[in-house]
């Protein structure tokens, strides 16, 4: 089957006379499977947004190739915009409109029968309260608004950008029903997201993004087990010492990263070197478990966005892979 | 076609065209009623006391001449030499009686035809000024909260989004300026009938207030055009709004000023108002009273320049060009984000 959505080697700087140029995007590339809940995950300034905005032709790429539903990007955009729908970054809506209004106004210009209106407020949840004006709302509510005005094209190919945000945890769980619902009916939906524990209870697959290029994709199960693999907690006799040892390893060449009461390492071959370089400074083990990672520590490792004891993350500071082909990570066929 | 209807729809449905609107129409609706209370029907009685004020002042002024003789005479009897009075009295004469023309007396009436003209730069220059307003809030109150962005994910083609748009503001304008302006052909015509007379409105000078009103609503949609495209470009009302003050205030004024302090000759002919004036009333002559030009008879003749309703077409067509072909170069060319 061909994909609902292609990307090749995207590229996109900007550009600005103070700061001269940024590059968001640095050969970028994803596949989507049409019917899938698709993950896109990268840390804060990692290129999610910019990817989706040049796709849907809001902005300008300058370089490689995109295709959605089978056609180039932005070039033929007018023949699929009618079967995307798509909120980018909180879409923010004229706020003397009630809801109702605004969807109509949307309604009207895109020529969808107008009784759709209330079909995708009621998918929402915005029934009762859709002749009130947008100003009015919470977050979450006009969150609900973006999706539903994003439902108004019965897409098939549905895209949404840290759509969680603002969210109750009940409004969270609906969303995640409504995904799953259009999914079943066989709608696309791409998900851009950091909240990692939301991507791994829905997503079929997944594509993680840091600093503007690719680091891993496919399905969740085989991105979780290409990188789980060499994963040990390790909690030591005297909680004290877990400074001492985490810069011991560290310093032997583990990716360590420090919880309030154990390690975790990755990139472990025999747990026997980490027990014998931690005894050998003196540092006694009192456990030492394989563990299969979790999506979280999976995107931290490959995103290098841990933090770190007695020090603030800056943003742009997140691994960058060297430029390479998909042979190097995860995914289908490797 | 869709498109067209949702962004006329729009335009509808938003306060400031309302309030605008509503506005716009007070104010034209106060001259209206202000030109109607301040005149009068003249009708025999009116003119018969008019008449009779005429003769009353006149014979007033005789009346303190000659009081004012006899004050004369009595003081040169006296040998007064104080000066208040001139050494012959005789010099002091009355008045003649055809300095006071009865129509002086009058009551101030409307004439159609004399002064309907000259009122049709007030809804002109109102429904500019809301078109304006109208125009740049319409487009930069969507490009500031991002209704525009969500438009181009339903419409991807930019440039037919930004021009419809602008169609359906022109249209909501319009049918606003043609409204307006008959209702005030109307509304004067009546003030006319009740407050003073009608006469003389050959089909000649009714050709000439229609094409005036013409020119009165094309002033109209080219405001709202130029709100419209410096509001897109910018992508703010506030750019617009700012841009159109700051050209205004520091502009204009900093402008004559620089001009007069230099000695430029024609110092309105850099000024807009003088351009709208000359659009309106067909030209606008200046005069430069520093360099004379001596005529036949010997008088002082200032220099003069005039400007035409054509001079102003063309600046506003450069206007709109310029601005309307930035703003739609921009929107195809500018990331949106
Ligand atoms: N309009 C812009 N001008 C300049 N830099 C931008 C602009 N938009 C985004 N960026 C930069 O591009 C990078 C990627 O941003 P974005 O795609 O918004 O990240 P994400 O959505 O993953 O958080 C960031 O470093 C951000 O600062
Ligand atoms: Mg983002």
């Amino acid at each position: 089957m061909t994909a609902v959505l292609e990307i090749e080697g995207l590229r996109k700087s900007y550009r600005s006379r103070r700061r001269g140029t940024r590059n968001a995007l640095d050969g970028f590339d994803m596949w989507v499977e049409p019917g899938q809940v698709h993950g896109f995950l990268g840390p804060n300034g990692s290129g999610k947004t910019t990817t989706l905005r040049t796709l849907l032709g809001l902005i300008r790429p300058d370089g490689g190739r995109m295709r959605l539903l089978g056609h180039e990007v932005p070039a033929d955009l007018s023949a699929v915009t009618g079967r995307v729908g798509a909120i980018v970054e909180s879409p923010q809506f004229f706020p003397h409109f009630t809801a109702r209004e605004t969807l109509s106004l949307l309604a009207t210009a895109g020529q969808v029968r107008s009784s759709r209106t209330d079909e995708v407020l009621e998918l929402v949840g915005l029934r009762d309260r859709s002749r009130e004006r947008v100003k009015t709302y919470s977050l979450g509510m006009k969150q609900r608004l973006a999706v539903a005005s994003a439902l108004l094209k019965e897409p098939r190919l549905l895209i949404l950008d840290e759509p969680a945000n603002g969210l109750d945890p009940g409004g969270i769980r609906e969303m995640r029903a409504l995904m799953r619902n259009l999914s079943d009916a066989g709608t696309t939906v791409l998900l851009s997201s950091h909240i990692l524990a939301e991507i791994q209870l829905i997503c079929d697959s997944v594509t993680i993004i840091s600093l503007g290029r690719r680091v891993a994709f496919g399905p969740v199960e085989k991105v979780l087990a290409a990188h789980s693999a060499g994963t040990v907690r390790v909690r030591l006799e005297v909680v004290a010492d877990l400074p001492a040892a985490s810069e011991a390893l560290t310093r032997a060449g583990f990716r360590v990263t420090r919880e309030p009461d154990h390690l975790m390492l990755a990139g472990v071959e025999k747990a026997a070197m980490v027990t014998r370089l931690l005894a050998g400074q003196g540092l006694y083990v009192s456990e030492l478990v394989w563990v299969d990672a979790d999506l979280e520590s999976v995107f931290l490792e490959l995103t290098a966005t841990a933090p770190a004891p007695g020090q603030s993350r800056q943003v742009d500071q997140s691994a960058k892979p060297a430029a390479v082909g998909p042979s190097s990570t995860g995914g289908w066929g490797s | 076609m869709s498109l067209y209807r949702a962004e006329l729809r729009r335009l509808v449905l938003r306060r400031l065209t309302r309030w605008a609107t509503v506005l716009g129409l007070a104010v034209l609706a106060t001259v209206a009623v202000g030109v109607f209370l301040s005149n009068q029907k003249i009708d025999d009685a009116a003119r018969a006391r008019a008449e009779v004020a005429a003769e009353q002042d006149w014979q007033q002024q005789v009346r303190q001449s000659e009081e004012i003789r006899a004050e004369c005479e009595q003081a040169a009897a006296r040998g007064d030499q104080s000066g208040r009075f001139p050494r012959d009295c005789s010099g002091i004469s009355p008045p003649p009686r055809d300095i006071f023309p009865a129509e002086q007396y009058l009551p101030a009436t409307f004439d159609f035809r004399a002064s309907f003209g000259g009122t049709l730069i007030a809804p002109a220059a109102i429904l500019a000024l809301v078109g304006f307003v109208v125009g740049s809030s319409f487009v930069g109150a969507e490009w500031n909260t991002g209704g525009m962005m969500t438009m181009l994910l339903w419409r991807p083609k930019r440039v037919t989004v930004l021009l419809t748009k602008l169609a359906a503001l022109l249209a909501g304008l319009l049918a606003l300026a043609v409204t307006t302006t008959v209702l005030w052909f109307g509304g004067f015509w009546l003030i006319a009938t009740t407050r003073g007379s009608t006469e003389g409105m050959t089909a000649g000078a009714w050709q000439s207030f229609a094409l005036t009103s013409l020119r009165g609503v094309v002033l109209v949609l080219v405001a709202a055009v130029l709100g419209f495209g410096l509001a897109s470009l910018g992508r703010h009302t506030a750019m617009a709004l700012g841009g159109a003050v700051g050209v205004v205030v520091v502009g204009q004024f900093g402008l004559g000023v620089l001009l007069k302090l230099t000695g430029a000759k024609f110092v309105e002919a850099w000024l807009l108002p003088t351009y709208v004036q000359a659009w309106l009333q067909k030209e606008v002559v200046l005069r430069n009273w520093q360099s004379c030009q001596v005529n036949p008879f010997g008088q002082c003749e200032p220099e003069t320049l005039t400007l035409t309703w054509q001079h102003t077409s063309g600046l506003l067509a450069a206007g709109l060009v310029l601005i309307l072909g930035g703003a739609c170069w921009a929107i195809r060319r500018r990331d949106i984000s």
